[in-house]
This record gives structure tokens, C-alpha cells and sequence, in this order.
């Protein structure tokens, strides 16, 4: 009886294209919404992924990786001694305003990092030598600061502009993930990067660490928090305060889970009245194929099938359509989003849902149909 | 070659009392007031009477489609009124074919797949159930139409398609309501003479609802249904009996 179920699905082609059209339509909205949502929350913690470092230690009441909270200089060294962590740097993190010599300021995010392991540094260089912020006045930016800052024809390798009055020279672009504030990045070296900014009696923002090989990273980081009183995290586990913090703080969360529950209610309520007309329209065949001696099992059946066929037709369709959508839209970082298995299982749940939701009521009205209305 | 029905053997459907209501209170109908009825091998019985007088639902319950307040319908020995529901659809699929007035064909299938229904129903593999119901469409006259779809077909030809659905399974009793009401009188009377063929088969019987008188000289039997009773059962005269 499948063959009969799928051939009355797509023998009534104007309903089987709505109810196409609303599953993708939900299908899309889910993902295209679920995967700017997750892309939003991977930039807000982009300052972390970036620098791609094991343990981040900082002041215990931190919230979150941009709102930066300075401890004593003897935290390196504090965190040297804890058994354990094969090395430890500094890391200086503030916003400061970049002048350009046409006069134009912006606020930037300057990164100061360890001069004798540069640790932190972006993985990829677009242009000019990574190393060469060793030398004097010499700064590197990530991309998104020439975009920000003017464009490539105003910001490039040998750019000169004033941080606080102070000469800066870039020397080499860096590729790094975009930031959910998008402010530029300038990274120098850590002991430059305390000259440019005012005078303050802390300076220190994180101290990096990694754990020595063989001995876990929770395990050490536990360490840290015990005996030095600071507050330590693994990379995941700081990423994850962070996102939690935007999520606790913006209407972020609110605003996409309210579109992405629409999308499921929306889909849900097309999918649902479309099979139940469907269902209403086909009653006496289907009152005739019980009184021929099908089972309520089968009718159940074929109505199952028919709508996990077109359910799943549109997860397909919506999914390449939300695809489509974040590679024209996300390509060179105009939009957050990221599209993960996890986004897309969660996405097949809820349509199965929807197509299990729209087909019990179909089932239930066959279920009580009486064959004698094919008499009547 | 006629079996004759013969009053004296078993019938192959014997009802009852049969008591059927519809509704509660003061708005309670009964349609059904003690129904009484023998169908037997080999014959063909028509069922008429006023509209409203409770054939099709006396049709119905005979088909076990419908259930009953009070009565006992037997069908080929097997007690239908007390059947399980599942087993009762089982049995249904197996032992009847119904024709409906507006011949309830799949409008997205076939002829030749419509025909295979009830073969599909029964679990018969797809290809053999075209197979045979490509060969119950030659025996109806339509073995030329078997990949028409209903909409390309005429009314006449519908019926024919309905006809061969409802003998695919080589059912014994097969059910008919007002099977030639959309007809024109030619192809009523066409769809009549295949019926009769099959109702004179020796292990088969039809009961057929019907008010066109037109088709009345095609039955074995005429039982009069009046207000919910049986009121009369007449022989039928056939041409060249004595």
C-alpha cells in the first residue's frame, strides 16, 4: 500500500507543493535562523578561539572575555609554580582609539602578546611577517580592522598611524574569526602594548597557560583556582561563560528563539492543516479502502508515510535553501553562521515532530471513520 | 449457466433481528426494526424500497462495516455481528467486493491499479496484482484501458473498472449500492448483465441496492424494504424460466 499512499502524496500536486513549500519554508527559517544564532554566539567568543591557547586565567569574577578585569603582574609567575602547567604568559587585553593620518580615530581592541613565544598569534597570515611585531613601533592588525578602519587602499603593511600619541606601524594582516562587536584588533608584543596604553597600576589582563603533556586540562586549571585564588578556565569552558553571559544579557537569545519557534509553529500549522485537508478530501477512498479490507494500521501507515516522505523532502530542500542563503551571504564574513550537525539533527527532530503532529491528526480522523460513508 | 438459488440450502448470509439506531434521546432513529434475511449461492438480490427505508444501512451492517444494536448476521458460517474488528476487516477484505454508486476509484491511479487495491490490501506483490488486475480488466472489456486514468474514462467505464476492483479478489459476496444510479440506461443495463454473470456463479451471491425498476428483471429475488422492515420478498420472473 506504500506505492498507493505515495501515489495519491503526489497525485494531488497543488496540495503536496504546499505542504512542500510550508515544511521547507519551516525548514529553512529553523536553519537559516538556528545557524546566524550559532554564528552570533562563536563571534562573541571569538577573542578566545583566536588566540587558541589551553587555560585562561584571569580574576575570578570575571564574566566574560571582553570585559576585561586586571590582576597583579606576579600572577605569571604565580601560575608558573602551580605543578603542572608547562608554561605561562601574559596577555594584555584593553580598548584603546587609533588615530590615522587622515584624522580619522577608531576604536580598537589592542592585544598585547609575549615577545619571546609571540603565543596567541593568529594561525594565518594574510600579509607582511607576524614576527616583524618585534620591532620597534611595530603592530599587526586582523583583517576586519583594514575593512573597519578604511579599507585596503587607507590601512596596509606599512601603514603608520598614533595609538595615544604614540607611533604605530603595521607590519604584517592577520586572518582571524570575526568578533561579535567587530571592533578592530591590533596586536603588538606585551611589553609595548602597556607603553601605549595610560598608565595603571594593573596592567595584566589574562596569563595564558598550558598544561604539561599527560596531565589533563581540567585537572590543572582545578590546580590554578586552588592555589593561586585566580580564576581559571579551560579555553571551552571560558568560551562557554562567555556565550552564556551574551545570551543572559543581550535579547539574543529571546529574539532567535522566538523566530525559530515561529518558523517550528508556522511549519507546524501549514504542514498540520494541509495533511488534515488532504486527509478530509481522500475520506471516501479511504473509507472505500477500509471497507476493501485495510487495517486502520495501514491507512496509518500510508499516512505516515506520505508525511515523512514530503517531510523529509523538505528537510532536504529547506536545508540546501539555508545552505545556499549562508554561502551567498556568509562568504567573506558579512553574516555570522554557522551550520553544525547538531543544528541540523535538532532541525530533524522538530520536523519530524511536526510531520508526526500533522499526521496523528489525519490518523485519528481515520481511525474513527466508518467505512459506511463510502454508502452514503 | 445458472445456479439456481435454492431456499433450501444454507444461506450464505443470514440475518437476524437486526436492530440499527443512529442518534440518543428524542432524536433517536431506528432505522433498522428487526430485519430478517437469507442471501443464497448463486443469486442475485435486489434490495429496494423508499428512500430513507434503511437498505443501504441493512447494506452496510451486512458488510460489516456498520455495527448493529441487536441481531445476528452470519456471512459464509462466520458470525459477523460478534467478529473482532480487526479480524471482521480481515474477513471483509477476503470474502466481499463492494461497488459504490459513485465508484470510489482513486482519481491518481490507474485503472489496472485501482483494480489492484484489493490485492495490495492483501499483501499480493505489486507486479502480480497488475498482472491480475490487468486480466479482470479484459474480462469487464477494458483490457484496452488498463493505463487510463478514471478521469479519462466514462461513467459506464468507471463502473466497469469498480466492478473489476470488486472481483479481483474473487470475493464471494460481492456488494452493490445503486450501481447503475449514475449510469445512463444503456450502460446500466450493460453493468447489470456483467453483475448477473457473476451472481449466478454457484459459489458467489450479490445483494444490490437499487431503486431504478429498469434493472429490476436482473435479480433472482426482490427484497422490499419499508421502513425499516422487510415488508415483502418476491421472486423474479426470469425469461425463459417457466
Amino acid at each position: 500500500m506504500s506505492y498507493v499512499a505515495l501515489k495519491m502524496l503526489f497525485g494531488d500536486r497543488a496540495k503536496y507543493l504546499m505542504l512542500l513549500c510550508g515544511l521547507t519554508f519551516a525548514v529553512m527559517l529553523i536553519v537559516q535562523q538556528g545557524s546566524i544564532f550559532w554564528g552570533l554566539m562563536i563571534w562573541s567568543q571569538s577573542s578566545i578561539s583566536n588566540l587558541n591557547v589551553p587555560i585562561w586565567v584571569t580574576d575570578p569574577g570575571i564574566a566574560q572575555v571582553e570585559e576585561v578585569k586586571p590582576i597583579a603582574d606576579t600572577a605569571v609567575d604565580r601560575v608558573r609554580s602551580v605543578p603542572g602547567v608547562e608554561w605561562a604568559v601574559p596577555l594584555y587585553k584593553g580598548l584603546l582609539r587609533a588615530r590615522l593620518t587622515n584624522g580619522e580615530y577608531h576604536q580598537i581592541t589592542l592585544t598585547g602578546l609575549e615577545s619571546s613565544t609571540l603565543i596567541g598569534r593568529p594561525a594565518e597570515v594574510l600579509g607582511g611577517r607576524f614576527e616583524d611585531i618585534l620591532q620597534p613601533d611595530a603592530v599587526a592588525l586582523d583583517q576586519w580592522a583594514v575593512e573597519r578602519m578604511g579599507g585596503p587602499t587607507v590601512v596596509k603593511v606599512g601603514t603608520i598611524f598614533e595609538l595615544n600619541d604614540k607611533l604605530a606601524r603595521v607590519v604584517a594582516i592577520a586572518k582571524t574569526q570575526k568578533s561579535f562587536t567587530n571592533v578592530p584588533v591590533v596586536y603588538t608584543t606585551y611589553e609595548r602594548a602597556i607603553r601605549y596604553v595610560p598608565r595603571e597600576r594593573r596592567t595584566l589582563a589574562y596569563v595564558l597557560a598550558k598544561p604539561k603533556d599527560g596531565v589533563p586540562v581540567e585537572e590543572v586549571t582545578r590546580r590554578i583556582r586552588q592555589e593561586t585564588g585566580l580564576g581559571a578556565f579551560t579555553d571551552e569552558e571560558f568560551s562557554w561563560k562567555t556565550i552564556s553571559w551574551v545570551l543572559k544579557n543581550t535579547g539574543i537569545g529571546t529574539n532567535f528563539g522566538t523566530t525559530i519557534l515561529l518558523g517550528f509553529i508556522v511549519g507546524m500549522a501549514i504542514a498540520g492543516q494541509t495533511f488534515y485537508l488532504f486527509t478530509v478530501e481522500n475520506l471516501r477512498q479511504f473509507g472505500a479502502l477500509k471497507a476493501m479490507g485495510a487495517s486502520t494500521l495501514t491507512l496509518a501507515w500510508m499516512i505516515l508515510l506520505q508525511a515523512f516522505t514530503v517531510g523529509l523532502t523538505g528537510y532536504g530542500v529547506g536545508i540546501g535553501l539555508a545552505t545556499l542563503f549562508g554561502f551567498l551571504t556568509a562568504r567573506g564574513g558579512g553574516l555570522p553562521f554557522v551550520e553544525t550537525w547538531q543544528l541540523l539533527l535538532l532541525v530533524l527532530i522538530a520536523l519530524l515532530a511536526i510531520c508526526t503532529f500533522s499526521a496523528l491528526i489525519s490518523i485519528i480522523k481515520l481511525a474513527r471513520l466508518e467505512p459506511a460513508i463510502v454508502f452514503r | 449457466m445458472k445456479a439456481m438459488s435454492d431456499d433450501t440450502q444454507p444461506a450464505a448470509v443470514r440475518a437476524r433481528g437486526i436492530v440499527k439506531s443512529f442518534g440518543t434521546g428524542d432524536t433517536q432513529v431506528t432505522v433498522l426494526k428487526g430485519i430478517d434475511l437469507d442471501v443464497y449461492l448463486g443469486e442475485l438480490l435486489l434490495l429496494v424500497g423508499e428512500s430513507g427505508g434503511g437498505k443501504t444501512t441493512l447494506l452496510s451492517a451486512i458488510a460489516g462495516i456498520l455495527d448493529i444494536d441487536e441481531g445476528d448476521i452470519d456471512v459464509f458460517g462466520v458470525p459477523l455481528s460478534t467478529l473482532p474488528a480487526g479480524k471482521r476487516t480481515t474477513f471483509r477484505g477476503q470474502t466481499m467486493g463492494f461497488i459504490y454508486q459513485q465508484f470510489n476509484l482513486l482519481p491518481v491511479l490507474t485503472a489496472a491499479e485501482n483494480v489492484a487495491v484489493p490485492l495490495l490490501i492483501q499483501k499480493a506483490a505489486r507486479p502480480e496484482a497488475l498482472h491480475r488486475a490487468r486480466i479482470m480488466l479484459d474480462r469487464v472489456g477494458l483490457g484496452d484501458r488498463a493505463e487510463f486514468l478514471p478521469k479519462n474514462l466514462s461513467g459506464g467505464q468507471q463502473q466497469r473498472v469498480a466492478i473489476a476492483r470488486a472481483l479481483v479478489n474473487e470475493p464471494r459476496l460481492l456488494i452493490c449500492d445503486e450501481p447503475t444510479a449514475a449510469l445512463d440506461g444503456p450502460n446500466g443495463q450493460k453493468i447489470m448483465e456483467l453483475l448477473r454473470e457473476v451472481g449466478r456463479s454457484p459459489d458467489r451471491c450479490v445483494i444490490v441496492v437499487t431503486h431504478d425498476s429498469r434493472i429490476f428483471h436482473f435479480g433472482d429475488r426482490m427484497a422490499n424494504l419499508t421502513d425499516g422492515r422487510i415488508v415483502g420478498i418476491e421472486r423474479i420472473k426470469q425469461e425463459g424460466t417457466a
